[in-house]
């Protein structure tokens, strides 16, 4: 028999590829949830999801209405692609889906970055990403820690009981 | 649920130590939740605690708290360090947050 091991998460290393509002959400949700429950929590965004920390998008997130199975009209009906293409459509349904985020406290990007920051959650941006997008730091949020690769973020992301999710 | 004295009071504590019936709550047993949270318990604590039982039925957030005008997020971390939510409700004997922001 061998002994039980502790295998309580303690930390968490999130990484963000996209930037679509759900998947920026999603690790955005995970990373606070960390936080709260006093675990370690650092984000990697990086390709698209740079978009969640650039200050020019961060707050405009969109959730795709072409392409996205998930997606129901109110009542429960299937969402037709085609719909979804018509100019406007997605911009409205995006922020339906803010307006519903908002009365469930959930906040927009810039101040959901505070919760996380201000538990002792780090931000950080993909240095690939930022070169290919031709981005500079100020065109970054001021959450963001500091512009990495990929390597110096696994690097961080060891320990006990940690975990390195991507979404 | 188990029975527990706290601070001299026979109470029903949920298995991860919250009160069963916030109203038998009393500071003295507020202080005794904290000690074992390893936090002393000042002034300010007592501020935040008292919006947490005034505002518990609506449903507690971070946010929520941080909005108060008692505290800001970072100040409520470092007041209840290691899960500001979820031990500030413990001490506060409000029931359990289901919030996941």
């Amino acid at each position: 028999m061998t002994d039980k091991k502790d295998t309580q998460v303690k930390k968490v290393a999130i990484i963000c590829a996209k930037a679509a509002l759900e998947d920026v959400y999603a690790a955005l949700v995970m990373a606070n949830g960390a936080v709260m429950e006093g675990m370690e929590a650092k984000v990697f965004f990086t390709f698209f999801g740079l978009d969640a920390i650039t200050k020019k998008q961060m707050n405009k997130l969109h959730t795709s209405t072409v392409g996205n199975p998930g997606m129901r009209m109110p009542g429960g009906l299937p969402f037709p692609t085609l719909l979804g293409a018509i100019p406007g459509v997605e911009a409205g349904v995006s922020s339906m889906m803010k307006n519903t985020m908002e009365k469930l406290d959930i906040p927009p990007v810039d101040e959901f970055l505070d919760m996380i920051t201000a538990g002792g959650g780090e931000i950080y941006a993909c240095k690939l990403a930022v070169d290919m997008f031709k981005l500079r730091k100020e065109d970054l949020s001021d959450h963001v820690i500091d512009i990495i690769t990929i390597g110096d973020f696994y690097a961080m992301a060891g320990g006990d009981g940690s975990q390195v999710i991507f979404t | 649920m188990a029975q527990k004295t706290i601070a001299g009071v026979n109470l029903e504590i949920s298995e991860d130590g919250y009160l069963a019936d916030s109203s038998l709550w009393t500071e003295e047993i507020a202080k005794e939740i904290a000690k074992e949270e390893n936090i002393e318990l000042t002034e300010k604590h007592f501020e935040v605690i008292k919006f947490i039982r005034e505002n518990a039925e609506s449903g507690l957030t971070i946010r929520k708290v941080g909005k108060s005008g008692i505290v800001d997020i970072k100040g409520f971390y470092d007041l209840f360090p290691g899960g500001p939510l979820k031990i500030s409700t413990k001490i506060a004997g409000v029931n359990k947050p289901s919030s996941c922001v």
